[in-house]
């Protein structure tokens, strides 16, 4: 009896044992990997330009959200260089990020993902304005905007996110240069899944976008490579256009390369009025006013209306002409592809122009309007329409081209004390401030006499003005300049200025 | 003989002295006197706030936002962003001389209306009134846009018809309805006012003594005055630059609905500048009793670009109420109301517009239009106001 109660209670020490061995050794954190950042090429003097090892180390805070906790928090209380981990949970915020060099990595726990949940309230799940901002790993649903909107943005990193009815557009890089949408799967976008816009230097890959009006679409933006990636069931797979009335006036240097453009024959459901309201159910790849832009190792099959359309502003855009855009596709380069039964459902137009042929199907590829150079390497292979003057591409493949990323990271302009000194004195102190005369503050050159070797003089006046005169009026503190700015302007006024 | 010749020559120059004496001194007590007569100013030799003078003497812009500006950058985009590039080169006395100009009504033909009529620097350089009034009290069709930053606008005139500011002034200068000058009563008046050929003089160093002030420097002088005009410094720009205390919550949340894909309002009005300089067709009203606004479709007879009208920069906005380009809407709330309202629900029948792919039915709730109005008071600065003459040099009456 003794000795089975001991047993007992042995049994009952290991399994407490295993319980707190299961709640501690299960601690997730240290098993989660430290996000990948954007790797570059090396360059110049190193021959083998496909080596991409200049790979920043990520080198920051890391700071934990747990399901109930706040997003936005974290972001708030983050410095760049900053890892923001989000664990399982459901989270309605509206994030936005305007700061440089954040990362935003969701956790995954067996299935259980960290959601971002708009409840169809919300605008936006993720906006951001910094450079080098990461966002990995979310589950993204419900959103009346965008999934994840990007405004001016350089050096991002969207990736491996599961984005399901955001809205009007899933992943929306917006004025970036230099960056990379990866793995990220996208269904039920009223608009675009991926919208690449007024960008440049994205590469666009192996995400697969399904049951969306436009699956990916390169939109005023340059030299972007969209690869093995899988767009299937949307209204039209893979687009490249120019929108008109834009201040980003051209689409160039695009590659479409190794995706799978499939069944892409969904139900037309943007909104009323939206550009691709207008795009016909069953187009696989669009071409609209957009240059040399190269289709090249593609599956493109079971597109109801069309493989590929190939049009100019006048024939696709329902939208203001602009007198800066010039409005016709020039030399599309069709290289070699798999393209099989499309066009067995043709809409309007298209189906009107077929009709003249003689041919109730509509073709592989169709092209309509203005445009010049374009060449495709086996005309014969595919059933055309509008490619007559087509002629032989001088390329055979795209081998050499790895990525449309950079080499190096685009660095934001560095700023000498001195120039940062100068921006600062002549765009926000000389409000107030002239050299010799009174204006609403005493003469700089009062400043410079009294402050004399005393640069943190003036920026504690600065932080913490006091009314130091009677006849002036007390000026506002100057605490919202950052502390560099501060200093270059204490040092430039003492050093540099001069009447 | 001799005598009596000599002693009405030194009677004539006993006049003469006298006449420039007591008018000098009428000058310097009463600011009244007769035209044509020397007066003695000198233009600023400073650049105005916003520019550091280079060793050539010209005024090179200064502002925070140059710190962002690399190769190639658009000039829109987010909040560290670069500006796109400005008017800039002019000298201080050439800016300076157009700020007499742009006060002075003798540039209009009856000389009781100034640029600055219109362009009220207390008005947010813009008027209060739905649409403008012109020369003889003429009702014009349009609310005159504010000129706070034109030194970054590509597009000028509501209707996009001038690409730079020398071109858009003679619109409004020698307009009937407008200022109703022609350009040979311009310069022909200029040239009859001793000071501004002093004053040109100044300005333009290079020309020769007695060379009449020409149209074209005119022209310069104005643009000068009017590309110094930089609001750069409101709390949102504190806020882009990174003092994130800047704003309050709502401030923030107003900013953030301002940048959403729901509301849309930066895709047109985009930061730096609050425009991307782009022509749109809304489809906003006239008021009641005007007939619908053909717009751009004149400008570049373009049939899709009827009822399309330039965007607006936002910079100052709540200083220049009302709205839009024909002062429809009374206030901002009214304003944002417009976007929510439906697609179109304001084009008159019968009109078929090429509407703008971005004007749509958001759903705003009263909430986030009251947080919009927050955010757009963040957008004010009038820090680097420049001040009116004190002495006009045609002396007449400024009237603003």
């Amino acid at each position: 009896m003794k000795k089975l109660a001991s047993f007992v209670k042995f049994l009952l020490i290991i399994a407490i044992g295993v319980l707190i061995g299961k709640f501690y050794l299960n601690d997730t954190s240290s098993s989660v990997p430290i996000p990948s950042t954007i790797k570059y090429r090396y360059t110049g003097q190193n021959s083998n330009n496909d080596s991409r090892e200049i790979t920043p180390v990520f080198n920051g805070e890391i700071i934990e959200v747990k399901n109930g906790g706040s997003i936005q928090k974290a972001v708030d209380a983050a410095k760049s260089g900053d890892l923001i981990r989000v664990y399982p949970g459901i989270y309605h915020e509206n994030i936005y990020i305007d700061k440089d060099d954040i990362s935003l990595q969701g956790v995954v726990i067996k299935g259980e993902w960290p959601t971002l949940d708009g409840q169809k309230k919300l605008n936006d799940a993720f906006l951001y304005s910094g450079n080098g901002i990461l966002i990995e790993n979310f589950k993204i649903i419900n959103y009346k905007g965008n999934g994840v909107m990007g405004q001016a943005g350089n050096n991002f990193i969207v990736r491996n996110n599961w984005i399901i009815d955001t809205g009007v557009y899933g992943i929306f890089p917006q004025y970036g240069k230099n960056g990379l949408v990866e793995h990220n799967v996208l269904s039920g976008i009223e608009d675009a899944a991926i919208y690449v816009g007024m960008c440049d230097n994205v590469d666009v890959l192996h995400n697969e976008v399904f049951e969306n009006v436009a699956g990916i679409e390169i939109e005023n933006s340059r030299h972007c490579l969209v690869e093995n990636n899988y767009a299937h069931n949307n209204t039209g797979g893979i687009l490249a256009f120019i929108t008109p009335g834009l201040p980003i006036k051209t689409t160039f240097d695009v590659i479409f390369r190794n995706n799978f453009v499939v069944n892409n024959n969904h139900k037309n459901f943007a909104a009323p009025g939206s550009l691709v309201s207008g795009i016909p159910a069953g187009t696989g790849i669009l071409i609209m006013a957009a240059d040399d832009v190269i289709v090249e190792n593609n599956i493109i099959s079971g597109n109801d209306n069309v493989g590929v359309l190939i049009v100019d502003m006048a024939n696709g855009a329902a939208a203001s002409k602009d007198p800066n855009v010039e409005p016709n596709p020039d030399r599309v380069v069709i290289l070699d592809n798999l393209m099989y039964e499309n066009g067995n459902n043709p809409k309007g137009e298209l189906k009107a122009l077929m009709m003249t042929q003689f041919s109730k199907k509509g073709p592989d590829i169709f092209a309509i309007g203005g445009g010049q150079g374009s060449t495709i390497l086996d005309k014969n292979k595919y059933r055309t329409f509008g490619i007559d003057n087509y002629g032989i591409p001088d390329i055979l493949d795209t081998k050499h081209i790895t990525t449309f990323m950079l080499d190096k990271p685009v660095a934001p302009r560095s700023l000498s004390k001195q120039e940062l000194g100068e921006l600062t004195y002549y765009g926000v102190c000389a409000g107030c401030h002239a050299y010799k005369e009174r204006l609403i503050g005493i003469p700089t050159e009062t400043i410079k006499a009294i402050y004399a070797n005393n640069p943190e003089g003036i920026i504690d006046y600065m932080n913490h003005p006091k009314n130091l005169r009677e006849d002036y009026p007390e000026m506002p503190p100057q605490d919202y300049l950052s502390e560099d700015a501060k200093v270059a302007v204490a040092d430039y006024i003492l050093n540099t200025l001069r009447e | 003989m001799e005598e009596k010749r000599l002693m009405r020559k030194s009677f004539c120059i006993f006049l003469l002295s006298g006449l420039v004496f007591t008018s000098i001194f009428f000058v310097k007590t009463k600011n009244q006197s007769p035209k044509n007569i020397w007066v003695s100013l000198v233009l600023n030799t400073n650049c105005p706030p916003g520019f550091v003078k280079d060793d050539q003497n010209r005024c090179v812009s200064r502002n925070l936002y140059l710190q962002y500006s690399i190769a190639g950058a658009p000039g829109v985009g987010g909040l560290k962003t670069a500006l796109p590039a400005a008017r800039e080169g002019f000298t201080p006395q050439q800016i300076d001389l157009g700020r007499h100009l742009f006060f002075d009504p003798v540039l209009s033909a009856n000389g009781k209306i100034s640029c600055s009529t219109c362009h009220d620097p207390n008005k947010g350089f813009s008027d209060g009134l739905a649409s403008s009034i012109g020369i003889n009290d003429y009702p014009l069709q349009r609310a005159a846009p504010s000129l706070w930053n034109v030194a970054y606008l590509k597009l000028l005139d509501w209707d996009g018809r001038a690409a730079s500011l020398e071109e858009q002034m003679q619109g409004p200068l020698f307009s009937d309805h407008e200022m109703g000058n022609s350009p040979e009563n311009l310069v022909g008046t200029l040239n009859e006012i001793v000071a501004y050929r002093h004053l040109f003089g100044q300005a333009f160093p290079e020309k020769k003594e007695n060379e009449p002030i020409l149209l074209d420097e005119v022209y310069l002088a104005i643009t000068a005055f009017q590309s110094s005009l930089i609001s750069l410094n409101s709390r949102y720009d504190q806020y882009a630059h990174g003092h994130h205390q800047a704003l309050n919550k709502n401030e923030i949340e107003g900013l953030n609905v301002f940048r959403s894909f729901v509301a849309r309002c930066a895709e047109c009005h985009t930061p730096p500048l609050f425009t991307n300089q782009q022509l749109a067709v809304i489809g906003a009203p006239e008021p009641p009793g005007k007939s619908f606004d053909p717009g751009a479709e004149i400008t570049f007879n373009e049939k899709t670009l009827r009822g399309g009208f330039k965007v607006p920069s936002l910079r100052n906005i709540t200083k220049t109420a009302p709205y839009s380009h024909s002062g429809a809407f009374k206030n901002l709330k009214e304003a944002i109301r417009f976007y929510t309202l439906g697609r179109g629900h304001a084009v008159p029948e019968g009109e078929k517009l090429t509407l703008h792919w971005h004007i749509w039915e958001p759903q705003l709730s009263d909430e986030e239009i009251d947080l919009l109005v927050e955010f757009l008071h963040t957008l004010t600065d009038e820090s680097f106001m420049p001040s009116k003459p004190k002495i006009l040099p045609s002396q007449l009456n400024s009237n603003s």
